[in-house]
């Protein structure tokens, strides 16, 4: 049932983003195809993708864990919470780099949409404390765009870190 | 005999170099980066002192060095500057190479890495200019005006590229240092300004 609902949602995003001839949601639409289509996906962020270990294993915890990514990833449009989303979280920490694979690991999407993962401490590195979060389609069932995130942290100090994805369907 | 001024003038810039470099030195970020990355940061660390040196030689500022010998100083600490920016891009680059080639390519998701990048060209553009000042002939003036916006660029867009970034430079031994060389840039630029007769005769 939610997988054509998902579908249907897909055809009304891409039509008003690309036609904009979405009628039956009015005037509005016309003028903004974004608010006609609802919530906004989330684009990929510039150097997102950056020393991208591509298929890490889900994990339960990234090495020693003490710091938390968390995060809520939601569909395109009507804003539902997606559950089994596969998203893939890797950063410059103080047990490694982001090109390391020990660096890398995967997580899935509850039943809310939310995702937390337990990983090493943060460190700034090539001048910002940052993280790198992947939805990659490559390595997930459920049919969304692949989007690449990379949030930074507002203090150094912190010890958690939460973002947000928006996906939309391919 | 030195004479006392000479001694705090030294003392003052020893501090000035060492305290940051010291600060750097000790930073906890230290332990997390591979030597390859460490190197790469001090390249950068030092490069920012050299540029504090560079107007000081320049302009004949350092007591007890002639004008004609902080000259020649200033042309081989201009050398150094090259190798130091090449050190800190090429060690990055080993340590991250699609950062290095996202700030290369003005595609960076950090502001600071244009200013960074803008700055190295400059300098590499200010050396070539250096070496080939004789064979090109350029008259003092425009020598002197191509040298200084040169160096003008390379000033701010490293002060610039330093200021923003979180790294193992000291917060307040940073921006002092980064003050020091902004003021130093501006001293010797309006110091060296052509008189109005100069600009006469070129009219």
């Amino acid at each position: 049932m939610t997988k054509t609902s998902r579908t249907r949602r897909g055809l009304l995003v891409a039509g008003a983003a690309t036609a904009g001839t979405v009628l039956t949601t009015g005037a509005s639409g016309l003028l903004s195809p974004a608010s006609a289509a609802g919530l906004a996906p989330t684009p990929t962020m510039r150097g997102g993708a950056n020393n991208y270990r591509a298929g890490a294993p889900i994990v339960d915890r990234i090495g020693g864990g003490g710091f938390l990514m968390s995060g809520r990833v939601r569909r395109a449009g009507d804003g539902a919470p997606l559950s089994g989303i596969r998203i893939q979280i890797w950063a410059h920490t103080t047990e490694g780099h982001e090109r390391d694979l020990e660096s890398h690991g995967a997580t899935l999407t509850d039943a809310d949409g939310m995702f937390r993962m337990d990983m090493p401490q943060i460190v700034p590195a090539f001048g910002q404390p940052h993280a790198h979060l992947a939805y990659d389609a490559d390595f997930d069932d459920n049919g969304f765009q692949t989007v690449f995130l990379r949030p930074v942290m507002s203090s150094a100090r912190d010890k958690s870190l939460s973002t947000e994805f928006v996906l939309l369907p391919a | 005999m030195a004479s006392a001024r000479t001694l705090v003038v030294w003392a003052a810039l020893a501090a000035a170099l060492a305290v940051p470099v010291a600060v750097a030195a000790t930073s906890p970020l230290l332990a997390w980066r591979e030597p390859i990355y460490i190197l790469a940061g001090f390249a950068g660390v030092i490069a920012l002192c050299g540029l504090l040196l560079q107007p000081l030689l320049a302009g004949g500022y350092l007591p007890d060095v002639s004008t004609r010998r902080g000259r020649r100083v200033h042309a081989w600490v201009g050398g150094g500057l090259v190798l130091a920016v090449v050190i800190h891009v090429g060690g990055l680059w080993i340590t991250s190479p699609p950062d290095v080639v996202d700030a290369l390519l003005f595609r960076s998701p950090t502001p600071f890495s244009v200013w960074g990048v803008i700055a190295m060209w400059a300098i590499f553009a200010i050396a070539l200019l250096a070496a080939f000042r004789r064979r090109l002939r350029l008259r003092p003036l425009l020598w002197r005006a191509l040298h200084l916006a040169m160096a003008v660029v390379i000033v701010l867009g490293t002060v610039a590229h330093a200021l923003l970034i979180e790294g193992t430079m000291g917060l307040i031994s940073k921006a002092v240092l980064c003050a020091l060389v902004v003021i130093a840039a501006l001293k010797i630029v309006y110091d060296t300004r052509p008189s109005l007769a100069a600009l006469r005769r070129k009219a």
